[in-house]
């Protein structure tokens, strides 16, 4: 069982289209996981069924229990969020300021406050049209994206394919550099960098490579919307040359594909050449895959 | 030596768990006694952050001179485990820690 | 004697913000070209607050102002008075304290400077210090006025960054009678943090189902936070009609269509005003500064 995590570190390069194409083109063998929950865009493009829900739990809110509470003020004076708010004497916590760090349930002389779990989305199981199972998440609007969930997503998806004896887990990975995106990386067998010239792009791309460093993964590159910088595409194979990022393809931005999205559905399925460009991809990444396994 | 393995299990036949920070099991094995021992880490799941420093404090605790795991820790966990001055082998993953350890023996697994 | 005119407009300031649920589109392009064209007449405020990514500098030529260093409070080990008695990596719910063997480890990425730790050691072993992360700088270009948050690279909090910056306008930062604010993508955390401080919220999306999934959850952030909201759909033409009519349907104003051109892909890749060579744009970016500020005055 193989494990691909496709990211790009900016947002908006194709990295969710890249990933929904090749679910497309996997079916049945492989297990979807959408770890880009902050903003999940992959049930759009694979009209999964949300057959199995369940409530995620991340991290902890504080709450005050007003029975117990001797409105001694203490919580207000340590809370450095401005999360404590009196009204006619009552104490409460605000949960948009509360992050969650337990000092005043620590300080408080009566125990009055306690941690609780805080949930902060919905994990999902579907199936979605391509025949594959997909494991995804919403979250509540202001929580914050953690490792945890994206452990989670995964860890469902590799139970999956685990139990049907799928040959591979496609994971749209978390933008961004932090922990989702480590914890989107940790277990990964290769890595998928979608970028695009610009210079936000190259910039983002830099640093996402930094963070892929620390483990020792397979990396290939795809560069998107090739055709709208030709200088930019240079720095960037200079980039993928020094990092040793083997570059997989460039696609051409094509106004063609943009509206065949709007409709719902993939770059697999658009026009012939389209359709050509995505299923090279997938034959590229299914080659290198069996190649590292010959390494072992 | 004393070995520690990220593991799915608490067995020699456990699969090696790839991850560092949210593993299942941190697994000793001490060559000197022949002895096994699991230390249970999944409570670690249930961290939203900091799974790495977590699991690194255990690892104090357990003092091995290697580790085998899959993929490598991640940065805060790397920088957590300087000072333990062990070696870590990584790519052991999808072997059971039987396998693991004798690949680790014929000196098959990379080295961080 | 004659009273002195009541100049209403010349005490109100106007706070806007620009975001976006998702990355790409073309949040930066409005807000960059939005300010520049009002600065034509008034001095504007534009502040960036994509912290990890600031690009709107990228847009403007001008020159360079001071440049603030910006700190949050860690812990830091006093290894002398520490008696490793442990109170404080039990008392951190992020791990960012831990004990290792005999040191006191702490990891500054995952500590969000709660002070637990810090207040609570009876041997004042981990006294709470200044830890860079990252600057603030202004760069002026006739009456425009950038002020960038930058993060250093390794800092993964973008919050105290967002805030320390919200808190500059009116004091470090001159507090121009229009100020927009070039907000992190997506919904949570920073873009709150980014957000919560304006009189009304610009939300960029385009018309496909990407676009619509993101606007609504940011429009959702936004209602919570008590913002009024409005819609600019950007490259409009490429998709459908599912953006308007959940606008409609929700009540939600749609502020501007912006056409999909290549022609402003090209100059926004290079880091140009695409406002300066594409004509329609100066009007429509005019109408949107309109209504905006017609909603906030009836507020």
């Amino acid at each position: 069982m193989k494990e691909i995590v496709i990211l790009s570190g900016k947002g908006g390069t194709g990295k969710t289209s890249v990933a929904a194409s090749l679910a497309i083109l996997a079916g049945p063998d492989a297990v979807i996981a959408d770890c880009d929950v902050d903003a999940a865009n992959m049930h759009l493009l694979l009209r999964p069924d949300f057959k199995e829900s369940s409530d995620f739990y991340g991290g902890t809110l504080a709450v005050i229990n007003s029975d117990e509470c001797t409105s001694c003020g203490l919580c207000l004076e340590k809370c450095r969020f401005g999360a404590i708010t009196i009204s006619r004497q009552l104490y409460s916590v605000n949960s948009f300021e509360c992050e969650g760090c337990g000092y005043c349930s620590i300080i408080c002389p009566v125990t009055a406050i306690d941690m609780v779990p805080r949930k902060t989305g919905k994990l999902y199981i579907s199936k979605t049209r391509a025949g594959n199972q997909m494991v995804h998440a919403t979250m509540e609007a202001g929580a914050e994206n953690s490792g945890k969930l994206v452990t989670k997503v995964k860890q469902e998806a590799k139970l999956i394919a685990g139990e049907n004896a799928l040959p591979y887990i496609i994971v749209d990975g978390s933008p961004g550099l932090g922990c989702p995106v480590v914890a989107s990386l940790s277990g990964a067998d290769m890595v998928v960098l979608v970028t695009e010239p610009s210079v936000s792009a190259l910039h983002d791309l830099r640093r996402v490579s930094r963070v892929i460093e620390n483990f020792r993964i397979k990396t290939v590159g795809i560069i998107n919307k090739s055709d709208i910088n030709d200088g930019k595409v240079s720095e960037i194979r200079k980039f993928f040359e020094k990092e040793g990022i083997r570059e997989i393809a460039s696609i051409p931005y094509s106004s063609e594909v943009a509206m065949v999205m709007a409709r719902g559905l993939t770059m697999s399925e658009s026009g012939e050449e389209q359709k050509k460009v995505t299923e090279e991809i997938w034959m590229k990444i299914k080659n290198e895959l069996t190649l590292i396994e010959t390494d072992k | 030596m004393k070995i520690v393995f990220t593991s799915t299990g608490d067995k020699w036949d456990s699969l090696i768990d790839p991850r560092f920070g949210r593993a299942e099991y941190l697994v000793l094995y001490d060559e000197e006694s022949d002895s096994l021992s699991a230390t249970d880490n999944s409570a670690v799941k249930n961290e939203a952050h900091g799974a790495g420093t977590a699991t690194a404090q255990k690892m104090y605790d357990l003092r091995p001179d290697i580790l085998i795991t899959g993929n490598g820790p991640g940065g805060n966990a790397a920088a957590a485990l300087k000072n333990l001055k062990m070696k870590i082998y990584v790519n052991a993953h999808d072997l059971t820690l039987r396998k693991a350890y004798e690949k680790y023996r014929e000196g098959k697994l990379a080295q961080l | 004697m004659r009273l002195p005119e009541l100049n209403m407009t010349k005490n109100k300031t106007v706070k806007i913000a620009v975001a976006s649920g998702k990355g790409g589109t073309g949040k930066t392009f409005l807000a960059v070209n939005l300010a520049s064209l009002l600065s034509e007449t008034s001095p504007v405020l534009l502040a960036d607050l994509d912290v990890e990514e600031p690009n709107s500098a990228l847009f403007i030529d001008g020159t360079e102002g001071q440049v603030y260093e910006k700190y949050r409070l860690i812990p830091q080990w006093d290894e002398k008075r520490c008696v490793i008695c442990d109170i404080c990596s039990r008392s951190c719910n992020y791990h960012a304290v831990v004990r290792l063997g005999d040191v006191i480890a702490v990891f500054d990425k995952l500590c969000h400077s709660c002070h637990a730790c810090s207040e609570l050691c009876p041997y004042d072993a981990l006294p709470m210090i200044r830890h860079k992360i990252g600057e603030v700088r202004q760069i002026y270009s006739g009456r425009l006025t950038l002020a960038e948050g930058r993060l250093n690279t390794g800092e993964e909090q973008s919050v105290p960054l967002i805030d320390q910056l919200h808190k500059m306008v009116g004091c470090e930062i001159e507090p121009a009678p229009v100020q927009i604010f070039d907000c992190p993508p997506g919904t949570s955390c920073p873009v709150v943090a980014a957000v919560k401080k304006t009189d009304y919220a610009i939300l960029v999306t385009e018309p496909t189902p990407f676009g619509l999934n993101d606007l609504s959850i940011a429009a959702e952030t936004v209602k919570q936070l008590g913002i009024p909201a409005g819609v600019v759909i950007n490259r409009y033409g490429i998709g459908d009609n599912a953006v308007e009519d959940w606008c409609n349907n929700e009540g939600v104003e749609v502020l501007a269509r912006i056409p999909y051109d290549r022609e402003i892909a090209v100059m926004t890749s290079e880091g140009l005003l695409a406002y300066n060579h594409v004509e329609y744009l100066r009007p429509l970016l005019k109408d949107i500064f309109e209504i905006v500020t017609k909603r906030i005055d009836s507020l």
